[in-house]
């Protein structure tokens, strides 16, 4: 499904600041894998996002989506069948356009032909646009004239996923999509997120800072750090693991102490 | 008469053609969010270009050219800033800057050139009747007509997915990435066809005016501007209709103005700094009725603070 290949990616080459942000990574999914990632800041996996996404071009490696190399196609291309979900949910949607004219320049993916253009929102676009709407449970499919600046954060991000998610993707990238918000919101987006992925059986990477989710949410999880993954646990190992588990693992893996207070502090609130 | 029928004739007819260029600027600035200076240079272009063709006798062909002028003038402008990383305003300069030397070599290195015994649009569609009627207001006429056909236009390429992804592009152009659409492909898209309209504007005011100069176009982008800001304080920022509605009663509102002033004896000579002036206050209007209102609430505030204090100062003794 998705392949990455000693991928190298250096920030500020030739600078003081050089970074090192990926270092030989190597990863493959599974068609219908979730994986969820931690790491700590700097580890690399927004690098890793922006790599298979296309924010950039890397130095080394190879990216491969379903048999295809996708390393050097521009991003706009690759979101034809890349979903991508960012921490700030305003982002993701246009604020002075409808509900209704945002899904239909998310709809866009589906077209293939370039006469598409010049045809308008159709009644049966908008019927289609309801129903999923609908399914948010957030009363939006009653909004659709409304501007999307209107909505609070959490109504955006969800509106924001169903975008990602209108056309089914090849692959869905959450980064931190749900930490903007607040407990009760994100729980609500998450669910939706769930169920998204399950319905569609799709094939997703998550990052996230909280250790309870990376290991309960999808079937995989993944440990980054200094550019590359350190852990790669799932089936009975993953299950039979605890938090304390995954933070002795990083730092046998990393070969150092933990020193990220976010994710402590996370790990502490949960217990 | 202070304000005769045909000042307001006049200034409707010139109104309506700058409403076209408002109207390239509600899609460049308003909506695509950049600044694209090069409005009046191709407004300029337009004007040459309708002018040399109608001399040659083929007034329609010639507002159909400016078309093409305006939109051969927006792709360069876009070419610059998408492909060749140039910030917007400075591609906008360039542009303008290189089309004087276009416009001089369109118009055969002479600076101005007149109409005269042949047939302009104008003429031609005056010819269809005989009437007095007809007679007076025909221009006028054929100005609102092509003004609105315009209008109608962009308002129908707006709800166009084409025309949602160029306005998600001025929104967020993250979000029109990801949805597969290249911005440097729309914002080309939304460059042609706004200089398209000011290059049609360019045409017309050639062949109304029946002359061409080189300099006829230097300030055009602050006029557009006006009418543009004139048309939202008074109909409010929303929807597409309200904005493109906004852009014809502003345009005309502006000339309005310009016309009375004229009428007030300000001298021709000092034309620009009136429309400056018009600018910088239709402009700053917001801005300025922010500030009256946040002094009124600072002077009620303090009042009420005075009140208590004193109430305080009684109750003590």
């Amino acid at each position: 499904m998705l392949k990455l290949t000693n991928v190298h990616k250096t920030f500020h080459i030739g600078t003081v600041n050089e970074k090192k942000a990926l270092q030989g990574l190597n990863l493959e999914l599974k068609e219908g894998d979730f994986a969820t990632i931690v790491g700590s800041n700097g580890a690399g996996k927004s690098t890793m996002f922006n790599a298979i996404a296309g924010g950039f071009s890397v130095e080394k490696g190879c990216i491969e989506l379903d048999g295809e190399d996708i390393t050097f196609v521009p991003d706009y291309k690759k979101a034809k069948y890349i979903g991508y979900l960012f921490q700030d949910p305003m982002k993701g949607t246009a604020p002075h356009m409808t509900i209704e004219e945002n899904l239909a320049v998310a709809y866009l993916r589906a077209s293939t032909k370039s006469n598409q253009f010049f045809s308008r929102i159709s009644k049966k676009d908008k019927e289609m646009f309801r129903e999923h709407l609908s399914l948010l449970g957030m009363d939006l499919e009653n909004r659709m004239k409304n501007p999307v600046g209107l909505l609070s954060g959490g109504q955006r991000q969800a509106l924001t996923l169903l975008m990602a998610t209108i056309v089914t993707p090849k692959i869905l990238l959450l980064d931190e999509h749900t930490a903007a918000l607040d407990p009760a919101t994100a729980e609500k987006v998450l669910n939706l997120t769930k169920n998204i992925i399950k319905e569609r059986n799709l094939t997703c990477l998550m990052i996230t800072h909280n250790m309870n989710q990376a290991l309960e949410l999808g079937n995989r999880t993944l440990m980054m750090d200094s550019g590359r993954i350190v852990l790669d646990v799932s089936g009975e190992e993953r299950d039979n693991m605890t938090v304390e588990d995954l933070l002795q693992k990083f730092s046998v893996g990393a070969g150092q102490e933990f020193d990220n207070d976010r994710i402590l502090l996370s790990t502490a609130k949960e217990k | 008469m202070f304000i005769t029928p045909a000042i307001i004739q006049t200034a409707f007819e010139v109104g309506l053609i700058y409403s076209l260029v408002a109207l390239s600027l509600y899609l460049s600035f308003t909506i695509l969010n950049l600044c694209d200076l090069s409005t009046d240079g191709c407004y300029t272009l337009g004007c040459a270009v309708s002018a040399m063709i109608t001399i040659a006798g083929h007034p329609i062909l010639a507002l159909f050219a400016a078309v093409a002028a305006g939109i051969c003038s927006g792709f360069v402008t876009a070419f610059l800033q998408t492909r060749l990383g140039i910030e917007s305003i400075l591609a906008g300069i360039i542009v303008n800057t290189g089309l004087y030397t276009i416009n001089l070599m369109v118009m055969g290195l002479s600076s101005n050139v007149s109409i005269f015994n042949v047939d302009t649009a104008f003429t031609l569609f005056r010819g269809l009747s005989e009437s007095d009627f007809w007679v007076n207001w025909h221009k006028l006429i054929l100005i609102a007509v092509i003004a609105v056909v315009m209008c109608v236009l962009m308002y129908l390429f707006l709800g166009t997915r084409l025309g949602l992804s160029i306005r998600a592009t001025g929104d967020n152009d993250s979000m029109v990435k990801s949805s597969s659409i290249n911005p440097a492909f729309t914002i080309t898209v939304g460059l042609c066809v706004s200089n398209a309209c000011t290059g049609l504007a360019g045409g017309l005011i050639g062949q109304y005016n029946k002359s061409c100069d080189i300099n006829l176009g230097t300030g055009m982008v602050t006029i557009a501007l006006a009418s543009l800001v004139i048309g939202e304080t008074l109909l409010g920022k929303g929807s597409v209709k309200k904005g493109i509605i906004g852009v014809l009663v502003g345009s005309c509102l502006y000339r309005f103005i310009v016309a009375l002033a004229l009428r007030m004896n300000v001298p021709t000579e000092a034309f620009k700094l009136v429309s400056a002036i018009i600018v910088a206050v239709a402009i700053a209007a917001p801005k300025i009725k922010e500030y009256v209102a946040l002094r009124r609430t600072k002077a009620r505030i303090l009042a009420e603070h005075k009140a208590e204090n004193q109430k305080m100062t009684k109750g003590d003794n």
